[in-house]
């Protein structure tokens, strides 16, 4: 999947867990700082990142995703 | 050959017969505890909905909200002290670890020399509790046994870190469980993550409790989705019959994540008891129930599913026929 197929799937997992506007979500935003997100609706994320991607993401991973292209190049880097 | 040993008579199912529980005296709001750290009502209601909560104060200890519970279930339970043959407390915030106080809140509710002992499985103490006193009763080992469960959090929280300190508070359930022809209680669904034991801590050297949050929450809302459907499948029910959801009151955003997962029909009513009363860990199950049927929202004979989980990690839930 590419970069910019990834990165509209996760603008969507955002827009339904966390009400982030799909044109916000562009790699450059921090997610607690410009998305408004906090951390337990980033484990929500991460679940729902999970399911659709097919990857993993393990609880001390999940701190070092700060921001939407941070999550990008994870998902890029691990799915199968 | 006969058999040496012999076993006493069976009873066939084990129920409920009452609920009694104890709310501290002192109200906290998120504005009182905004005045002494950096947080604010908006961010503890977002994050684990949370309005209020009760915190003990000196003379309230863990015996007194124990015996101040175990007496109102005993009292609605109409049993008379001398007929429970079991005192089962679970509790995980003894600051002196021996003795246990189980014996201690049994004389006090002048229950004479029953078994008596204390249970720690954290959070999920108190559904432990009562899948062990339903077995003891169907396997003849006691006629009535008491289950409590009681904590003062506040003990083993700093109150200055706002991770834990918004949320644990203090309380007590208890509930008196006796045989019945038809069963009141299913079996007990419980198990263990035990790989996860730093997840909800006192840390060595340390005095007070320490929570991965997001690790937790993940568990939570991810894991337990099963442990609930089992309890469910063991007791031959489904979500479309439970009248009643009453979870372990951790963080009012995991109670809903569970009920969206699970299905339940529109009527079912949901325990959200954590907004007044903050996670009291052992004692958020009996104290969510008793409010429930205190209010009306529950009624004598509904179905109602119950989970306890936290630290361990530990979890047990049950389906359960309401006093």
């Amino acid at each position: 999947m590419s970069r910019e197929d990834i990165q509209t799937g996760l603008a969507e997992i955002l827009e339904e867990v966390a009400g982030v506007t799909p044109a916000d979500a562009t790699p450059e935003k921090s997610f607690t700082d410009d998305l408004d997100v906090d951390s337990l609706s980033m484990v929500e994320i991460a679940t729902a990142v999970e399911d659709k991607f097919g990857v993993a993401i393990p609880d001390d991973e999940l701190g070092n995703i700060k921001t939407v292209g941070d999550a990008i190049s994870f998902i890029e880097k691990n799915q199968g | 050959m006969t058999n040496r040993i012999q076993l006493p008579p069976t009873a066939p199912g084990a129920r409920i017969l009452g609920l009694g529980s104890y709310r501290p005296r002192r109200r906290v709001t998120n504005d009182d505890l905004a005045q002494t750290m950096d947080t604010n009502d908006e961010w503890i209601q977002t994050r684990v909905g949370i309005a209020e909560r009760r915190w003990a104060s000196d003379d309230e200890t863990l015996v007194e909200m124990a015996v101040a519970a175990g007496g109102k279930a005993l009292a609605a339970s109409g049993l008379p002290p001398e007929d429970i043959d079991l005192v089962v407390l679970a509790s995980a915030s003894l600051r002196v670890p021996i003795p246990g106080i189980g014996p201690q809140v049994a004389f006090r509710l002048g229950i004479p020399r029953p078994g008596a002992f204390d249970l720690n499985a954290g959070c999920a103490g108190f559904c432990y509790a009562l899948g062990m006193a339903s077995d003891a009763i169907r396997a003849g080992d006691a006629r009535n046994v008491l289950v409590v469960g009681v904590e003062r959090l506040t003990d083993v929280t700093d109150p200055t870190d706002r991770s834990t300190a918004v949320i644990f508070a203090d309380g007590a359930g208890a509930a008196v469980v006796g045989p019945s022809d038809e069963p009141g209680i299913g079996p007990v669904a419980w198990g263990s993550d035990g790989d996860q034991f730093t997840a909800i801590e006192i840390a060595a050297g340390s005095s007070t409790m320490s929570m991965a949050g997001q690790a937790v929450y993940r568990w939570a809302t991810t894991k337990l989705t099963e442990t609930l459907v089992a309890a469910m499948e063991k007791a031959g029910v489904g979500p479309a019959d439970i009248d009643v959801f009453a979870p372990h009151q951790a963080n009012l955003r995991i109670v809903e994540s569970m009920t969206k997962r699970l299905g339940f029909s529109d009527d079912t009513v949901v325990a959200r008891d954590i907004v007044q009363s903050g996670n009291t860990s052992a004692a958020s199950i009996p104290l969510a129930l008793t409010a429930l049927l205190e209010s009306g929202e529950a009624k004598s004979g509904d179905l109602a599913l119950v989970l306890g989980y936290g630290a361990g990690l530990t979890f047990a839930g049950q389906v359960l026929v309401l006093p």
